[in-house]
């Protein structure tokens, strides 16, 4: 028994491991300069967050191990009972949850308090592989197209109903794996379309707009013209799809803007766009003023890019961060901890860290790809989908390319449900990789 | 199937390494691109603190505290800094004013120093204020106490000497000496403050601390690497007499005039009196532009420094000065006697004198201690006619470089500023005033100290102290010690000797005793005090004024130049009262009084009576008013001429412009323009 536990710790990837380590050590790092302050008794204290960040990182590792002693088919065994406790724990937080900032996303136990929507990430992953994976799936029948996008987001709907959109929108990265594993291309252009023609609709005048859609529907009308001529299915398509364009842009988009999404969540994607909020979508209040908008994530995004920016090349030094130091940028040891990167070690510290993370997802695509049975692989792909939506959207948010949304930069941010959910994913995997040759079903 | 996958893991890995180059694209602009993400760090988490040193004291010759320092607030603003939900009346309460005057106030900051920078709010808030300002200051961002020292006078005397500090000007601010000052920094405006403000000043601290979100101060920045502490002023020890001084503007309180005592061995200035005085506890804190107005509106023009600004003709205490050249060029012989008849009658006009007696003006001592006009004026005319210099135009040139020598006709460099140099009338003066005709009868009257000639009584003094060192001075000057060390560079030009002639010293003696005469026989006999042998001169001063357009004759200015003992002068004094009558009536006893509590310490009984006398006296000239307003009046019509001439010239140049361009056109396109 333990000739072969050792051979398992000795089969285990060095490489992604080694950036794991990095990456968590950068992150504690971080969480200690933020709250460093020179009149500080000592060093370890047991109020700051960094050292409480080393007990999650203990558990963590505590978490890896057995991970590591557990049998390597017991994952894709147990993909669907957890996938269903996790559905249930994040039906119970809607109910039982605490309320944080405004979500209720958080639950309670003792004096201990996690997340279920990060922790459920890997019941996901571990589901939507075992789907994928499973002999009896075709992933090219809209079926199981459709049961796939389920299980990515029935989740993502029960955390929106929590009040927790950023991390809600995490269950989107699912359908990088799908598309991997075989969802059309048309869905990625339509996704993509409909991204783009939001955005028009919010940046452009509707009349304009309005004459922009006609004038493209008239140019693709005429590059079609004989299919048009000779079927009368591509008529109605084309008429239906200027519609939909008409409709989705000048009714959907105003009417979720100012009945379905709250006052902040348009502040924050007209504070990303540069926008003023226009008058029509601003939330009324109750006596019918128009309340002026309170502008609180535009204040995030310049504090933080006022620390980052102040790093130049090569940074203020370490512990001599003046803005993160002295608490300007808001949840500057959460969600907008790369400031303390930033600001402390400049544009080099940045690349490195950002060529840290791009090493560690093409690691973990490598390790992905040379998995025998199709379960590791799809596994190794969600867990490198996952971590590349939040290293993108966390990193694009700081520094003003994304509205704001509290999702975590992954292993850096100060957090235990965070760090413990990343920790477990890559774990899973690495344990997955031991028996690489094996068919796990 | 395979090939197709493959294809989409190249995407997957693609997508991911495209939005890593994106996010570092950005990272790059932002990071080494931007300068102002630095600038707006620096300014939300790195507050600068200067730290103003307390400025030097000034001490008087016995050491006594002539000006020291108090602790004071000062409240300033940032009016950008302001927040929109600043309780305005909490602070108002707190400062006890109103609203209106908060408003008014704010504004004024603001047109003085603009939104972004912080200015003076109130200056000096007195110590309830204060108190209650710190109490709530946690509520009031935007506004912030700035400690300060403020000057404190324990007399009120010696206010033009010292001088006073106020805010830096943005004119003064422009020029070099001010480079390192900022907005809202005090520097000395005039008198010894301005004169030492480099040592005064001292050196200010700048302490650079970190500040959280909550505007507090979390700790140094940089661990003080950058911070550099506060160097207290150096003190100055003076030769002034702070007793004396405020002695003597104590008798001078109802003149207008001027007394400056010197110590001939030194050239350290024992008093200088520009009377009438203020008290220059008026200029500092917060009633200091309401007062400075006030006094520079008085029309005996309290601000005026007489003793170096103001230049009058010396009159008779002039003699012994011509009695010298006149003895060196060698037109003059000590046994040199005029037969004054009570009038000089040589050069067509009379020429008064006071004295008729026969041989009032039998030799050189009696001329001097009977002030003969005659006598003078005579001499003077030797002076510029004597054979060896070949003309009377070389004459008075030869006079005037004398005159040069003895200090007159130029600034002596005392250590206060804004001197004047008073007139010296030399031959190029002349020439342009008679068109290059005139004589030696032109100007007699220089020799008397009338006419074209006039000093400042510092001037008289140091000259009175060249006379006493027979033939040396040192720069008249305040400052004996820098800190305790006479030595300092700024001190290094008043140690300097100056050998300012080469007139034998028999020559001075015989003035000497001509001038110890005035005080035992002749006109100055109020000057004279037991066991010393006091040398003095006697003058009274014609001068005319313009009232309402017509020359009135005045009454006399009255001076006195003195120095005591003979043998080894320790006191020159000259002392200037106008409009007063006699120069022994009335400037003469206060120089003797300068003298006697400069070299016996107290005033014997017997001369109390003086003390009365010129205490109770007023002698201020009832024209001064009108010749005060006169002159305002004029100022001001000069003053638009000056802008009007300004713009006329200006016009001038718009229509010789336009005129020429008219021309040009028409030239190279050969039509009008419309």
């Amino acid at each position: 028994m333990s000739k072969e536990n050792a051979s398992v710790v000795g089969r285990i990837d060095g490489l992604s491991i080694f950036l794991y380590f990095l990456l968590v050590g950068i992150g504690l790092l971080s969480v200690f300069s933020v709250e460093y302050r020179s009149t500080d008794p000592s060093i370890f204290m047991m109020s700051k967050s960094f050292m409480k960040q080393t007990i999650f990182l203990g558990v963590a590792l505590f978490f890896g191990l057995v991970i590591f002693f557990t049998d390597n088919k017991f994952f894709s065994s147990f993909a669907y009972p957890f996938y269903g406790f996790g559905i249930l724990l994040l039906i119970a937080t809607i109910f039982l949850g605490k309320d944080v900032k405004g979500s209720h996303s958080w639950l309670e136990v003792g004096s201990f308090a996690f997340q279920p929507g990060e922790i459920s990430k890997i019941f996901t992953a571990l589901a939507l592989s075992k789907f994928l994976s499973s002999p009896d799936t075709n992933f090219k029948t809209l079926r199981h197209r459709l049961i796939g996008s389920a299980i990515a987001l029935v989740p993502c709907f029960i955390i929106i109903l929590q009040d927790e959109t950023g991390l809600a929108l995490v269950y989107f990265s699912f359908f990088l794996v799908m598309y991997r594993e075989g969802l059309p291309n048309i869905v990625l252009i339509i996704a993509l379309s409909l991204i783009a023609l939001t955005l028009a609709s919010l940046l452009i005048d509707r009349t304009i707009l309005f004459f922009i859609i006609l004038a493209l529907t008239l140019l693709a009308a005429y590059l079609i013209r004989f299919e048009l001529k000779r079927d009368i299915v591509a008529r109605i398509f084309l008429v239906g799809i200027f519609f939909i364009c008409i409709l989705y842009s000048h009714v959907a988009v105003p009417l979720v803007f100012k009945h379905v999404m709250k006052g902040y969540q348009v502040d924050r994607i007209y504070s990303m766009l540069g926008r003023d909020v226009p008058e029509s979508f601003r939330s009324k209040s109750e006596d019918g003023v128009v309340k002026k908008s309170s502008n609180t994530s535009d204040y995030n995004v310049t504090q933080s890019k006022i620390a980052i920016g102040s790093g130049g090349l090569l940074g203020k030094g370490f512990l001599h961060g003046t803005s993160t130091k002295n608490d300007f940028v808001p949840e500057q040891n959460t969600d907008f901890i790369f400031c303390a990167v930033g600001e402390q070690f400049g544009f080099v510290g940045s690349v490195i860290l950002v060529g840290l993370y791009v090493a560690l997802m093409m690691r973990i695509l490598f390790l992905a790809e040379r998995q025998r049975s199709p379960f590791s692989r799809i596994y190794g792909y969600c867990v490198a989908s996952i971590l590349f939506f939040h290293f993108a959207i966390n990193l694009s948010m700081t520094i003003g390319l994304a509205p704001v949304i509290g999702i975590t930069l992954p292993l850096l941010s100060y957090g235990g449900s965070s760090l413990l959910s990343f920790s477990v994913l890559i774990f899973i995997l690495l344990r997955l990789d031991v028996d690489k040759q094996a068919m796990i079903r | 199937m395979s090939v197709a996958l493959n294809s989409r893991a190249l995407v997957v890995k693609l997508i991911i390494i495209g939005t890593a180059i994106v996010i570092l694209l950005r990272l790059l602009f932002l990071q080494l691109f931007e300068d102002k993400y630095k600038i707006m760090a620096d300014d939300i988490a790195i507050y600068k603190k200067v730290v103003y040193p307390p400025r030097g004291i000034i001490l008087d010759r016995k050491g006594k505290t002539m000006l020291f320092n108090r602790h004071a607030f000062d409240l300033m603003v940032t009016p950008s800094k302001l927040s929109k939900t600043l309780d305005t009346a909490e602070l108002c309460n707190a400062l006890g004013i109103d609203i209106a005057v908060y408003n008014k106030l704010l504004q004024r900051t603001i047109i003085k120093n603009g939104y972004r920078r912080p200015g003076i709010f109130i200056e000096q808030l007195s110590d309830e204020q204060t108190a209650r300002f710190k109490e709530n200051m946690y509520l009031f961002d935007g506004f912030e106490l700035l400690e300060r020292t403020i000057r404190e006078y324990p007399s009120p005397s010696a206010g033009l000497v010292l001088g006073y500090v106020g805010e830096v000007s943005p004119t003064m601010l422009k020029r070099e000496r001010y480079a390192s000052y900022s907005q809202g920094d005090y520097v000395g405006m005039s008198g010894l403050e301005n004169g030492y403000e480099e040592v005064l000043r001292g050196t200010r601290g700048v302490y650079y601390f970190e500040r959280d979100n909550h505007n507090r101060l979390t700790e140094s920045y940089k661990n003080g690497k950058l911070d550099t502490p506060a160097v207290a002023g150096k003190s100055l020890e003076l030769y002034l007499d702070a007793g004396i001084q405020e002695y003597v503007e104590r008798l001078m309180k109802n003149m207008v005039g001027s007394a400056v005592a010197i110590d001939p061995q030194t050239g350290g200035i024992i008093c200088m009196v520009s009377a009438p005085s203020y008290d220059p506890n008026l200029l500092r804190g917060r009633a200091r532009s309401y007062n400075y107005a006030a006094l520079t509106r008085d029309y005996k023009k309290p601000l005026f420094n007489r003793a170096t600004q103001a230049a009058y003709p010396p009159g008779s205490t002039f003699k012994p000065i011509t009695a010298l050249i006149g003895l060196d060029v060698g037109v003059l012989k000590p046994s040199y006697g005029y037969p004054c008849g009570g009038g000089y009658y040589a050069c067509g006009k009379r020429v008064g004198c006071t004295h008729s007696g026969g041989g009032h003006a039998a030799n050189l001592r009696l001329a001097l201690a009977n002030s003969c006009n005659s006598y003078f004026v005579h001499v003077m005319r030797l002076i510029e006619d004597a054979k060896r210099y070949g003309g009377v135009k070389k004459g008075l040139q030869a006079w005037h470089d004398y005159c040069w020598n003895f200090g007159l006709g130029h600034p002596t460099g005392v250590d206060i500023p804004y001197e004047k140099g008073g007139i010296l009338p030399d031959t190029n003066f002349y020439n342009k005033l008679y068109h290059g005709s005139w004589n030696s009868c032109t100007n007699l009257f220089v020799g008397m100290g009338q006419g074209e000639i006039s000093l400042t009584p510092l001037q008289m003094a140091n000259a009175i102290c060249i006379l006493a060192n027979h033939g040396y001075y040192y720069t008249p000057h305040f400052v004996k010690s820098i800190g305790g060390n006479p030595k300092d560079s700024l001190l290094a030009k008043y140690l300097i000797r100056h050998d300012v002639t080469h007139i034998p010293d028999s020559f001075f003696s015989i003035v000497a005793l001509g001038m110890q005469d005035v005080v035992t026989q002749g006109t100055g006999k109020v000057a004279q005090l037991p066991g010393i042998n006091i040398c003095a001169k006697t003058g009274t001063v014609e001068n005319k004024a313009a009232i309402d357009g017509v020359a009135v004759k005045m009454q006399n200015h009255s001076a006195f130049v003195a120095f005591a003992p003979r043998e080894n002068p320790k006191i020159a004094v000259a002392v200037m009262v106008e409009n007063a009558g006699y120069g022994a009536t009335w400037a003469g006893p206060i120089a003797s009084l300068i003298i006697e509590k400069y070299l016996n310490d107290t005033i014997a009984t017997n001369r109390l009576h003086l003390e009365t006398k010129l205490s109770n006296a007023n002698l201020i000239n009832p024209y001064l008013p009108k010749i005060e307003a006169a002159q305002r009046y004029r100022d001001s019509i000069r003053y638009e001429m000056r802008i009007a001439n300004k713009k006329l010239e200006e016009r001038e140049r718009f229509i010789e412009d336009s005129l020429m361009i008219r021309h040009y056109f028409e030239k190279i396109y050969g039509k009008k323009l419309p």
